[in-house]
């Protein structure tokens, strides 16, 4: 078909038996916002990836701007015109506005020397091309992330690129900077740019896209007119009606407060936290990225000393100065990012579960019981559906999924009265995050008391039996569990974390279509 | 017989291409210079040889297996020694103190094991609570340590120590040098210590990624305090073997040991990123290195040669490294596509 700029065809890729992407096709038109949702692990960041030849993908072919390609590389990717501006953004910090905009065409160009004066007209030209100004001489990590996201863009645009995919651009972003980031893509796309987006935040999908795209479990659930689709057919087909989360329910008898946080705060990261917690009680924390929600969790485990306000567990006050203190006291910790603070990946799946509990494991002589050490990682591998061939397998060699019920059995083994959970299921397949949710809710049956941190609405409703908003480092919205239970819920919890009074309302909750 | 060979091969690569090495050697040497090299003088002369290199060995090994490094292994051993001959020669407590040279020995290995440990104590403060990177924080102890020595001995040897000291340098029981059986003893307890106790699991754990090992409640500043000391404690032995064996202390003795140590830690396939590596291999690597220096010296190559060639060496043990890695990852990435998929289906 003419008019499209890119064609991708059966796609697929494997990980160690997992289809990160399941004979996927799409075709990109010139000229269209493209948006491609789906949930962590569907196949998106994959796709990215593969069309911008990071990845070489198992099968399938590629066509950019008529010429086919069996295996892609980023240099060939690059002369086609696709550049990808990646969550992280991948500038040099300590450089500056023009250089960050203007070194990767100096670069493709072969330059052999730099030439100041030429840096800045090529900087200046970008971003005139958007209808920006800004310092030239100012280093990156001296300006917001809005700007940043802007210089990115601009150094997109000075290769001359036809094809923009953008991931994830507006979550470290305010509202307004978000409409102004829009406003721009729009702009570029009637310039006759093709910008594929890739968002969680549905309304601004809605807002921008003529083509959305939606995949699952590796999979193209289809391409859908953006006009054809409504918030609830569109979380219809992310989810898909077969996957069904089991609704938590409470059944523990014992009401008696067992760990409370009274006015906790540290100016700047989160202030007059308040939290009162029972056996078996799963409390969700939400908010955007830069809320406060990661920083209280690291406080409360001992990494990022709280200025003022009591955590009490059973009654005692107890002050935590290290995570060591932490586990002691009861309090475990689940960090955000699996690969560089939990995963030791050479080591085997034993080691690894009972790295924060070596005291546990330890005889009275001193020495490590290694045989206990093994048992304990079989019952956890059993417990949680870990699948590996064996215990002594080398964590690296998992599966996401498994790699993070590992992290999990981990934790669960220091037997905590209160487990801290920073984004369980991010980068799991939908069938360990099911298993991951059903592990949650028993351990919390048996008396645990869980705090689960997520973005994920599905996942805190179906898990939480009530959730905390936090917003610009404050809490700003608590639903209890009959709140929860009603249809709106998903609506509020989302007007909360963005900052409330949005204009989209959408009609249909996430819990009827589900069902 | 065959698969089980593979799965020896494949379980620790290090080990089996370690020992066909020396194998290798033993045989080639053995061939060509035949009686000269299986000779008892060579062999015992091997014995009292290995322990003096071997003990900083053992030092670089643990560092490297935190991901740091501690290249003032040989400075601190020598201002160890320095300090100890100042006791055996009488400097510190007189020459007419009345006490018998058996206390006097014992009080000089006291003070060179407390004189390394705290030296390694001192390096592991640097690393652990000041952040400074292991490799500048151990240059810069290893500047340090020797012009503490040079300082206060201007630069001369300490001599002259007594003959109860020398012994432990001399002595040989049932003819296998009494150096050796503290090699031997002391390998074997640290190889212990890293893999049966907390403290050496915590320190793989560490070298492998730091950061989990602190979210694991894992204290990591001060089991570095303690990695470190140990390393010193080691330099410290070692300290007291080549002070014993050549009867003095100076500012630059055994200075091509600090390569000597990294190359044997690295050939015993300890990797210097952290996290990997047994210190049983190490030993292997040792009498690897041995074997060539007795064979390099029965060729009477120059001492510049032996330079060169371990500097080589060095280089080209990280380049092997580096394709089996890769080729064992390979490996290994089918194997574990063939037995996990069947699950999968599952």
């Amino acid at each position: 078909m003419p008019g499209n700029i890119l064609e991708a065809n059966n796609i697929s890729k494997t990980y160690g038996g997992v289809h990160a992407l399941d004979n996927v096709s799409m075709c990109i038109k010139a000229g269209e916002i493209h948006c491609l949702v789906g949930e962590n692990g569907s196949g998106k960041s994959t796709f990215v990836k593969v069309m911008s030849g990071a990845i070489t993908p198992d099968n399938g072919e590629i066509t950019l701007n008529g010429h086919t390609y069996r295996s892609l590389n980023p240099i060939d990717s690059i002369r086609e015109g696709v550049q990808v501006i990646y969550q992280d953004l991948s500038l040099f910090p300590h450089m500056t506005v023009a250089e960050n905009i203007s070194m990767n065409k100096m670069v493709a160009l072969g330059k052999k020397l730099v030439n100041m004066a030429e840096v800045r007209k090529t900087a200046e030209e970008q971003l005139a091309r958007i209808g920006e100004t800004m310092d030239l001489d100012c280093p990156i990590d001296e300006i917001s992330m809005a700007n940043r996201q802007l210089v990115a863009i601009c150094r997109a645009l000075s290769l001359d690129a036809k094809l923009l995919f953008m991931d994830e651009p507006t979550t470290a972003l305010t509202n307004i900077e978000v409409d102004r980031l829009l406003k721009i893509v729009l702009e570029l796309k009637e310039k006759g740019l093709s910008v594929v987006f890739i968002s969680h935040k549905l309304n601004e999908v809605f807002e921008v896209a003529d083509t959305i795209t939606i995949f699952r479990d590796g999979r193209k659930v289809g391409d859908f007119n953006s006009k054809e689709l409504s918030y609830h057919s569109l979380i219809y087909h992310m989810t898909g009606r077969n996957v069904e989360y089991p609704r938590y329910v409470r059944k523990a008898t014992d009401d008696n407060i067992r760990f409370e946080i009274r006015g906790l705060s540290r100016p700047g990261h989160f202030e007059d936290v308040n939290v009162k917690m029972r056996r078996g009680d799963i409390l969700g924390i939400t908010g955007l990225k830069g809320s406060g929600r990661e920083e209280l969790a690291l406080s409360l485990f001992g990494l990022n000393p709280s200025k003022s306000g009591q955590v009490i567990i059973n009654g005692k006050t107890v002050s935590i100065h290290s995570p060591t203190d932490a586990i002691v006291s009861g309090l475990s910790l689940l960090p955000e990012d699996r690969y560089t603070q939990a995963l030791f990946p050479t080591h085997s799946i034993s080691e690894n579960i009972s790295s924060a509990s070596l005291p546990s494991i330890t005889t009275k002589a001193g020495l490590l019981d290694r045989k206990g050490e093994r048992q304990n990682a079989i019952n956890m591998v059993a417990k949680l559906h870990i699948r590996t061939p064996n215990v002594e397998t080398s964590v690296q060699n998992l599966s996401g999924g498994n790699q993070q019920k590992t992290v999990i059995a981990r934790w669960v083994l220091t037997d905590p009265e209160v487990l801290i959970l920073d984004g369980p299921t991010v980068g799991v397949d939908i069938a360990s995050k099911v298993d991951i949710y059903e592990q949650i809710q028993s351990f919390a049956s048996q008396g645990m008391s869980i705090i689960l941190i997520s973005d994920e609405l599905p996942e805190l409703l179906a898990n939480c039996n009530s959730v905390m908003v936090m917003r610009a480092n404050k809490v700003v919205g608590f639903l209890s569990n009959e709140e929860l239970e009603k249809p709106d819920a998903a609506d509020r919890l989302q007007s909360m974390m963005s900052g409330g009074g949005d204009d989209f309302q959408p009609s249909i909750p996430v819990l009827e279509a589900q069902a | 017989m065959i698969t089980q060979m593979k799965k020896f091969i494949r379980q620790d690569t290090t080990l089996t291409v370690l020992l066909g090495l020396l194998i290798f050697l033993i045989l080639l040497f053995g061939s060509i210079l035949q009686d000269k090299f299986f000779s008892f003088d060579n062999i015992q002369s091997m014995g009292y040889q290995i322990p003096e290199f071997a003990f900083l060995a053992l030092a670089m090994s643990i560092a490297m297996i935190t991901g740091g490094i501690d290249l003032s292994v040989v400075a601190n051993a020598n201002m160890a020694g320095i300090m100890a001959g100042y006791v055996l020669t009488g400097a510190v407590f007189g020459l007419n103190s009345g006490m018998s040279d058996l206390t006097l020995v014992i009080i000089a290995i006291l003070v060179a094991l407390i004189v390394a440990t705290l030296g390694g104590v001192f390096n592991g403060i640097l690393i652990a609570k000041f952040s400074v990177p292991a490799i500048l924080a151990t240059l810069g102890t290893m500047t340090f340590y020797n012009g503490i020595s040079t300082a206060i001995t201007e630069g001369k040897g300490v001599v002259g120590f007594p003959d109860n000291y020398l012994s432990i340098g001399t002595s040989a029981p049932l003819g296998i040098p009494l150096v050796f059986y503290i090699f031997f003893i002391a390998f074997a307890v640290v190889a212990f210590v890293m893999v049966r106790t907390p403290f050496g699991q915590s320190i793989y754990l560490y070298g492998e990624n730091r950061i989990a090992s602190l979210f694991s409640g894992i204290k990591n500043e001060k089991m570095i305090i303690k990695t470190y000391a140990l390393a010193g404690f080691l330099s410290g032995i070692a300290a007291i073997i080549m002070t014993s064996r050549v009867n003095s202390a100076k500012y630059n003795y055994g200075d091509s040991y600090l390569l000597q140590a990294i190359l044997v830690a690295v050939l015993g396939g300890i990797n210097p990123n952290g996290g990997r590596g047994k210190v049983t291999n190490v030993i292997i690597g040792i009498l690897i290195l041995q074997i060539l220096q007795s064979a390099f010296t029965l060729f009477a190559f120059s001492p510049y040669a032996k330079r060169m060639i371990f500097g080589f060496m060095l280089l080209l043990i990280m380049v092997i490294n580096f394709i089996i890695d890769k080729w064992g990852a390979r490996s290994k990435s089918i194997a574990k596509d063939s037995e996990v998929v069947p699950q999968e289906a599952k």
